[in-house]
């Protein structure tokens, strides 16, 4: 098994159960390919090495004795590092949690180990989550693996980095504003934004409580529909997750697509603000849609420039509320020395938090204050319902939207240094569906003239993931984008 | 209705020790600038008619959920200090807020 990238999780299970293939072999090739290439993509932060292989062995005893596997075991993956994982350091990519050791397992997490598959380590990414590029970061930045002069795209930059590197199969990352679908769409992979609510975040380090949304990054659609299927539902611990049943995702995806209707807005195909390769590399993707059925129609949604500021409003003013947990005193860094408790705080949270860090904290703080509220968050909010109100009219008409990720191919290391709000802008294709809570796949379209990768997503209604993986699933049996690799692994032939 | 007056120095060092962080001279600098571009950039939001409109902070429509009241394991007492900075006697430790009378 020369190649593994060829094959789906449900494929590669089926290899462990026949005996064809160990979960030791697939730990190993993982771990292979991180220290081959780690060095260059700095994907991960921390390794969790000694006990995935122990895991492993352990199951392939279970192999050998004949048991039955259950689904997802044996399976190699990663998560973001803003997943608490039970005796496995989690800083959120900053340094204010450098040491933290979780005491507990995220649902998310719980729910993949439970399912068997096997942690191997975290994932760089903007620190809590906070960015588009993974610089970001504490800690370092994640190189793209297309061109490692290029961001991965972030927050989830070391997730998606991973998954295309073939740094174990998947990688469990979160959403808050475009953090699973920017940084699938700059590495070539498929990342699922579920809705609202879909899975649990308890466990997994706030930013903006209202619009943080956890999912999965992977290779394939058919495999997020598998993954999805292990870790959506309610869960007792996290009070906004909705009791309600979750699909048989990958029996769905196969279900025809014919006669669907897909709306292509046209204030995500503007004349100016996107790269003209990305948008004619989506509307070529929309006719690929229409060759396999779906009827195409222009759709208009006016309040679109205002999600830029609607998210990252709502977004701030929680991460002001969010953050002030660290304290220097539960857990978390504390300054050396300090005369009284506000110095502690102060030089604690100054001497452990990134300046982007500090500088939403304290846009939210001004937001929330006196004499601002109601021209900020009151009218972010109000402005919010609008834009629930729009997507509601849209879908009562199409069943789904097609849109580009990123208005550019992944941009260079260092482009937007300095102006936080030039980084900001990055994300105003993938805005919308935070703070009105829908789902989004973003996918592999093609590549620039350079060979960079290009990604578009699909949205629907809350709780349309399983409409969303069918449009995916299919077009990734009519292309082949997602099965390209970096050439960074067609050199050195892995 | 929009705030149309750039953020000055004194309001970023005010909102800074509001949330506990210190900044240099430079960082005040640089803040200014970078939390006034970005506020600039939300008055956008200021041309949209809201007149009558309900604000949105749940969008999934849940309302008031509670959970049964009762006792269960979570966390023992040693693992919920144990990335505690420092503790002493099951607590944990940090400087009293209050000063001693001498």
């Amino acid at each position: 098994m020369n190649d593994l990238r060829k094959f789906s999780i449900r494929k590669v299970h089926e290899f462990l159960q026949q005996g064809k293939l160990s979960s030791e072999e697939l730990v190993k090739d993982a771990f292979h390919h991180i220290e081959k290439y780690d060095t260059t993509i700095k994907a991960f932060l921390t390794l969790d090495k000694e006990r995935a292989y122990a895991k492993a062995k352990k199951i392939d005893k279970k192999i050998a004795h004949g048991f039955e596997l259950k689904s997802l075991e044996g399976i190699p993956y990663s998560a973001k590092d803003i997943f608490c994982t039970k005796d496995v350091r989690t800083t959120a990519g900053s340094k204010i949690l450098e040491k933290f050791i979780p005491p507990y397992d995220a649902t998310v997490i719980k729910r993949m180990n439970e399912a068997g598959a096997i942690l191997i380590g975290k994932n760089n990414c903007d620190a809590f989550g906070f960015g588009s590029s993974t610089e970001n970061s504490g800690y370092f930045t994640t190189t793209n693996p297309y061109d490692v002069e290029r961001v991965p795209g972030g927050s989830s930059g070391g997730s998606a980095a991973a998954v295309a590197m073939g740094m174990g199969v998947c990688s469990v990352a979160e959403d808050t504003g475009g953090s699973i679908r920017q940084p699938s769409a700059f590495c070539n992979v498929s990342g699922i934004k579920v809705t609202y609510g879909r899975v649990s975040r308890y466990g997994a380090i706030e930013y903006g409580s209202s619009l943080d949304s956890v999912g999965h990054i992977a290779r394939t659609i058919e495999d997020l529909a598998l993954l999805l299927e292990h870790t959506a539902g309610y869960d007792e611990h996290d009070s906004t997750t909705l009791d309600k049943d979750v699909p048989r995702y990958t029996e769905e995806m196969k279900k025809s697509i014919d006669c669907i209707q897909i709306g292509i807005p046209k204030e995500y195909f503007p004349d100016d603000g996107i790269d003209n390769e990305v948008k004619q590399n989506v509307l070529e993707a929309a006719k690929i849609f229409e060759k396999l059925g779906c009827h195409l129609e222009e759709i208009s949604l006016p309040h679109t420039k205002y999600a830029v500021s609607v998210n990252y409003l709502a977004g701030i003013c929680e991460v002001s509320a969010n953050l002030a947990r660290y304290d220097g005193i539960r857990f978390g860094h504390r300054t050396e020395k300090s005369k009284d408790l506000f110095e502690q705080y102060t030089r604690s949270r100054s001497e452990g938090f990134e300046d982007e860090v500090k500088r939403r904290i304290m846009l939210g703080t001004y937001a929330l204050s006196a004499g601002y509220f109601d021209a900020y968050y009151k009218k972010a909010m109000q402005v919010r319902s609008i834009l629930k109100r729009e997507m509601e009219e849209a879908f009562s008409r199409v069943d789904v939207i097609l849109s580009p990720v990123a208005p550019t191919p992944p941009f260079k290391i260092g482009a937007h240094k300095g102006d936080p709000l030039s980084m900001w802008l990055e994300d105003v294709f993938t805005m919308t569906l935070n703070p009105t809570g829908c789902p989004g796949l973003a996918l592999p379209s093609g590549f620039s003239k350079e060979g960079l990768p290009i990604g578009m997503q699909i949205y629907g209604p809350q709780f349309s993931e399983a409409l969303l993986f069918r449009l995916g699933y299919h077009f990734q049996k009519e292309t082949d984008y997602h099965m390209q690799k970096p050439d960074i692994l067609n050199k050195n032939n892995s | 209705m929009a705030i149309t007056k750039r953020i000055s120095k004194q309001q970023v060092k005010h909102i800074a020790k509001l949330a506990r962080i210190s900044l240099s001279k430079e960082d005040v600098e640089l803040f200014q600038k970078q939390l006034g571009d970005i506020i600039e950039y939300f008055n956008l939001l200021s041309e949209v008619d809201t007149e009558g409109v309900e604000e949105v902070s749940q969008v999934t429509g849940l309302e008031n959920v509670v959970r049964k009241d009762e006792v269960k394991d979570f966390l023992s007492q040693k693992h919920a200090l144990s990335n505690a900075p420092e503790t002493e006697d099951g607590f944990f430790k940090t400087i009293s807020p209050f000063k001693q009378t001498p």
